[in-house]
C-alpha cells in the first residue's frame, strides 16, 4: 500500500513538474522531427577540419592531466585530514570534510566560470577549474582507502629497525598506492571529458571550437568535433581501466 | 602480480628482482618514461606561459570576487527569480528522470547478458558506451539548436543522458539475478515476455527503485548547470549575472545550487537505504 | 642477553599492565610467557624493543640498555630484535621476498629500500632462510596469497632475517590450526639451537609452552608470578598463574617473592585457562 503511495506520489509530482514547466506542445511534436533534421545537415562530417582540431585536443588532454597531477597533490594533506583515523583533531576533520563538500557540490563549469573571472579566460583557468573540482572527489575515496590502513603492518616494519622513510615506503605506501594510482587515472578518465566542455565558459581546450561551430551552424564541422571528442574519451576510459586492472 | 615459476631448475637464481605488472622491466621502464615524457610535455604547455605576477593578480581578482560576492544579495526580487528558476531546475530533472528510465528500460534488457538474444545484446551495448561518452553541456547545446531555447531542450539533453548510465547500471543488476527463478518458470512453458514479469521483474524491482533515485539525484546537478547553455534551469541565470558582474547575486544562486545540491543528495542516500 | 629489571607500564586510561618485572634471558633457551588474557604479555613483549614505551624499568640487551637510547639510537638497535606477530602482520600487497627483505632494511639506505636494490647477501640468505622455513620458490607470491601459517613463515624469516640477538614472538600460533602451531613452535626452535639465540614466546595454549619451552614465565596482572624451569609447572604453579589462588603452604623458590597478588585479593575470578583473545 505504501509502496503504491509512494509511486502516485513520485508519478504526480512528474505530472506537476511537466505542468509547471507549461512548455508548448507543439514543440515537443515537432521535436523528433528537428533532432532528425539536424542529423541530416551534419553528415557527412567535414574532414578538412581535423587538422585544426588536433592542436585544441592536445589541449584538453594537457588540462586533464595537469588538473589531474595538482588535484592529486593537494588531495593527499586533505584525504589524511578527512580520515579519522589520521586526523589530528575534530577541528581538522570538519576542515577535511568541508574541503570536500565544497569542491564536489559545485560543478566544474561553475567553478570554470569563477576561474575565468580571477585568471582570464583561457586552458589555465580551466585546469585549475578541473584540479579544484577533482579535489574533493579524489580526496574523498583517498580518505576512505586511509581509514583501511593496517597499522599492524606499519609496525611490524618499525619492529624490524627501518628508518622513518623506510616504514613509509615498506608499510604505508604498499597499502595506498593501488588506490592512489587506480583512483588517480579514473579521475584523469573523467576529466577528460569534463575538459570537452570548458569552452562553454571559454576555459580552454576542443570545447573552444565546438561551441564556435555551433554558433556558426557549421553542422558537419560540429559532427567531426563529436567523433575526435568520443574517440579521445574512449581512449581515455580504455588506459584507465586497464591502468586500474593491473594495479592492486 | 607475482608470476609463478619452477623451482626445480638446478642452479637456482640467487638475485631477485621485484616482478612486475608489465611483465619485463623494459616494457616497465618504457611505460614509465613515456608516462613521464607526456606529463613533462603537459605541464610545459600549460603552464609555460603563466608567471607568477598572472598568478598573483589571478588570486587578487579572486579576493576582490569574494568580497563582491559576500554578504550575497538576498534582495526579494532576485529570491524571488531564484526561487521561480530553481521550480523550473526541478521540474526539468523529474520529467527528465522518468522519460529517460522510461527510454532506458528496454535498451537495459537488451544489455542484459543472462537474457538478450547476442545481436541485440551487441546493439544495446553499442548505444550505452556512445551515450556515455559525450558531455552532458555538449548534448545540452546540440538539444537547443534542436528544440530551442528552454526547459524542452533539458528534458530532452538529460534524457539521453540518463540512458547511458542506467541502462548500464540497471543491466548489470539484471545479470546478477538468480537464474533458477527465471529458469522455473520457463520451465512452466511461459512465454519470453511472461517469463521477464514473473521471473526477472521482482527481483531486479528494489535495485530499479535505488537506480532511478540515484540518477535522479544526478539529474537535479545536471539540470543546475546546462542552463549556461540555454536549456533551461536556473544555470541561465547564474551564467546571467556573472556576465553582468552580479556578483552577489551570483553568490545568492550559488548557494541555493548548493544547497539544492546537498538535499538531492541526502533525500536520494535516505531513499536508497529504505529500499535497498 | 636479554636483563630486564623493574619494568612496569601504565597506560594513559591509568591501567597498570605491568607492575614491574624483572627477569633475564640468555643462552638459546625457548622461554614461554604464559598467563590469562589481559595479564599484560604483550605489553611485556611490546616494551622490549619499544613499540610500547614503558613507564619506568630496564631492559638491557647484550650490555646495551635499550631503554636509555632516543628513537633514533632505538631505531638502530631495533634490528638486533627480531619480532613475530598474532596476526603475521605482513605487508599484504608485497611480496614474499620483499616482505623477508624488509627485515633488511635497518641495513641499508632509503635510496636502496626506495628501488628493492638489497646486497646480494642480503638476497643470498632471504633464499636461505626462506628455504628454511620451507617457502622455497615462493619469493614472488604476493603475502595475500598465501595461506596463515604460510604467512607466519614468512613473519618468521623477516624476524630471523634481520640477523637478531633475540627473537620475540607475540602469540605466533594464536590465529592458526593446531597442526600448523605445532609446526610454527618446532621452527622457532630449531632457529634458536641453528642461531644459538634465546626466543621469547608469548602464549596462550599452555600445552605448546610445556612441550616446546625450557623455561616458563608467569604472569598474572601485570605480575611475575612463575619463573622457573619447565619441569616445575605443576598444577598449583597455574592455578597461580591462571587464578591468582593463594598456595596453601607451598613454598617453591619458583614463585617470585615480593607476590603480593597470593595474599590480599580475594574476589573469585572468573578467569579460565583457555581464554582465547
Amino acid at each position: 500500500m505504501k509502496r503504491v503511495a509512494a509511486f502516485l506520489v513520485a508519478m504526480g509530482t512528474v505530472v506537476v513538474s511537466w505542468l509547471h514547466m507549461g512548455l508548448d506542445v507543439q514543440y515537443i511534436r515537432t521535436a523528433p522531427a528537428e533532432l532528425l533534421d539536424l542529423a541530416v545537415r551534419m553528415f557527412p562530417p567535414d574532414w578538412g577540419y581535423a587538422p585544426e582540431i588536433v592542436v585544441p585536443l592536445l589541449e584538453t588532454v594537457h588540462i586533464a592531466v595537469v588538473g589531474t597531477i595538482i588535484a592529486l597533490t593537494v588531495s593527499v594533506p586533505v584525504a589524511f585530514l578527512a580520515a579519522e583515523n589520521t586526523t589530528p583533531n575534530r577541528i581538522t576533520y570538519a576542515i577535511g570534510k568541508l574541503i570536500v563538500t565544497v569542491s564536489r557540490s559545485v560543478h566544474v563549469v561553475i567553478w570554470a566560470m569563477v576561474f575565468v573571472v580571477m585568471f582570464g579566460p583561457g586552458a589555465f583557468a580551466g585546469m585549475v577549474a578541473i584540479a579544484v573540482r577533482s579535489v574533493g572527489f579524489v580526496a574523498k575515496l583517498l580518505g576512505e582507502e586511509i581509514e583501511e590502513i593496517g597499522f599492524d603492518q606499519v609496525e611490524a616494519i618499525r619492529a624490524t629497525g627501518a628508518s622513518s622513510s623506510q616504514v613509509l615506503l615498506y608499510s604505508v605506501i604498499p597499502q595506498i598506492k593501488p588506490a592512489l594510482v587506480g583512483i588517480g587515472v579514473y579521475r584523469w578518465d573523467i576529466n577528460v571529458r569534463s575538459a570537452t566542455i570548458l569552452g562553454a565558459v571559454g576555459a580552454g581546450g576542443i570545447g573552444v571550437q565546438l561551441f564556435n561551430s555551433v554558433d556558426a551552424f557549421r553542422w558537419s564541422a560540429v559532427l567531426t568535433i563529436l567523433i575526435a571528442i568520443l574517440g579521445i574519451v574512449l581512449l581515455s576510459e580504455t588506459i584507465s581501466a586497464r591502468t586500474r586492472a593491473m594495479v592492486r | 602480480m607475482a608470476t609463478e615459476e619452477g623451482h626445480s631448475e638446478l642452479p637456482p637464481d640467487r638475485t631477485w628482482r621485484r616482478p612486475t605488472a608489465f611483465g619485463n622491466h623494459r616494457v616497465k621502464w618504457a611505460v614509465y618514461v613515456g608516462a613521464t615524457l607526456f606529463v613533462l610535455w603537459s605541464l610545459v604547455s600549460l603552464l609555460a606561459d603563466v608567471s607568477l605576477g598572472r598568478l598573483l593578480t589571478g588570486v587578487n581578482n579572486g579576493l576582490l570576487l569574494l568580497e563582491a560576492m559576500v554578504p550575497p544579495n538576498t534582495a526579494s526580487e532576485n529570491v524571488d527569480r531564484v526561487v521561480g528558476y530553481m521550480g523550473e531546475t526541478i521540474a526539468m530533472a523529474f520529467v527528465a528522470t522518468f522519460t529517460g528510465v522510461l527510454i532506458s528500460l528496454p535498451i537495459a534488457f537488451g544489455a542484459a547478458e543472462n537474457i538478450a538474444p547476442r545481436p541485440i545484446y551487441y546493439l544495446s551495448r553499442g548505444i550505452i558506451s556512445i551515450t556515455r561518452a559525450i558531455d552532458e553541456l555538449i548534448v545540452a547545446i546540440i538539444a537547443v539548436k534542436a528544440v530551442g531555447v528552454g526547459p524542452l531542450a533539458g528534458i530532452v539533453a538529460i534524457s539521453y543522458l540518463t540512458i547511458g548510465f542506467f541502462s548500464k547500471l540497471f543491466a548489470e543488476d539484471i545479470e546478477d539475478i538468480d537464474m533458477g527463478a527465471k529458469a522455473a518458470i520457463d520451465a512452466t512453458g511461459a512465454s519470453r515476455f511472461q517469463a521477464l514479469v514473473y521471473a526477472v521483474v521482482p527481483q531486479v524491482a528494489p535495485r530499479f527503485v535505488g537506480l532511478t533515485v540515484y540518477r535522479w539525484d544526478i539529474n537535479i546537478r545536471s539540470s543546475t548547470i546546462i542552463g549556461i547553455v540555454g536549456a533551461g534551469g536556473i544555470g541561465t541565470l547564474l551564467l546571467r549575472s556573472f556576465e553582468r558582474y552580479e556578483y552577489d547575486f551570483a553568490a545568492l544562486i550559488l548557494l541555493a545550487i548548493i544547497a539544492v545540491v546537498l538535499a538531492g543528495e541526502l533525500f536520494s542516500a535516505y531513499v536508497r537505504r529504505r529500499v535497498q | 642477553m636479554l636483563e630486564v629489571t623493574n619494568l612496569r607500564k601504565v597506560y594513559p586510561t591509568g591501567d597498570e599492565a605491568l607492575t614491574g618485572v624483572s627477569t633475564t634471558i640468555e643462552g638459546n633457551e625457548i622461554v614461554a610467557m604464559i598467563g590469562p588474557s589481559g595479564a599484560g604479555k604483550s605489553t611485556f613483549i611490546r616494551c622490549i624493543n619499544r613499540l610500547t614505551e614503558p613507564t619506568e624499568g630496564e631492559v638491557t640487551l647484550d650490555g646495551t640498555e635499550l631503554t636509555a637510547l632516543d628513537s633514533g639510537e632505538m631505531k638502530t638497535a631495533r634490528r638486533n630484535v627480531g619480532m613475530v606477530f598474532q596476526e603475521y602482520n605482513l605487508v599484504e600487497r608485497l611480496t614474499v621476498m620483499e616482505n623477508v627483505l624488509s627485515g633488511r632494511l635497518g641495513y641499508v639506505s632509503n635510496w636502496a629500500a626506495l628501488r628493492r636494490n638489497f646486497p646480494q647477501e642480503d638476497v643470498e640468505m632471504a633464499y636461505d632462510i626462506l628455504e628454511t622455513v620451507g617457502l622455497g620458490g615462493m619469493e614472488n607470491k604476493r603475502a595475500d596469497e598465501l595461506s596463515g601459517g604460510q604467512r607466519q613463515r614468512v613473519g618468521i624469516a623477516r624476524a630471523v632475517v634481520q640477523e637478531p640477538k633475540i627473537l620475540l614472538a607475540d602469540e605466533p600460533t594464536s590465529s592458526l590450526d593446531p597442526d600448523t602451531s605445532h609446526a610454527v613452535m618446532e621452527l622457532l626452535t630449531e632457529i634458536a639451537a641453528e642461531r644459538n639465540i634465546p626466543v621469547l614466546i608469548n602464549i596462550h595454549e599452555v600445552h605448546l609452552a610445556v612441550e616446546y619451552a625450557d623455561r616458563i614465565l608467569g604472569l598474572h596482572e601485570g605480575e611475575l608470578v612463575f619463573d622457573g624451569p619447565t619441569t616445575d609447572l605443576d598444577e598449583n604453579a597455574k592455578d597461580v598463574i591462571y587464578r591468582g589462588k593463594a598456595l596453601a603452604g607451598e613454598s617453591s623458590s619458583n614463585y617470585v617473592e615480593g607476590s603480593d597478588t597470593v595474599t590480599g585479593e580475594t574476589e573469585p575470578t572468573d578467569k579460565s585457562t583457555i581464554t582465547g583473545d
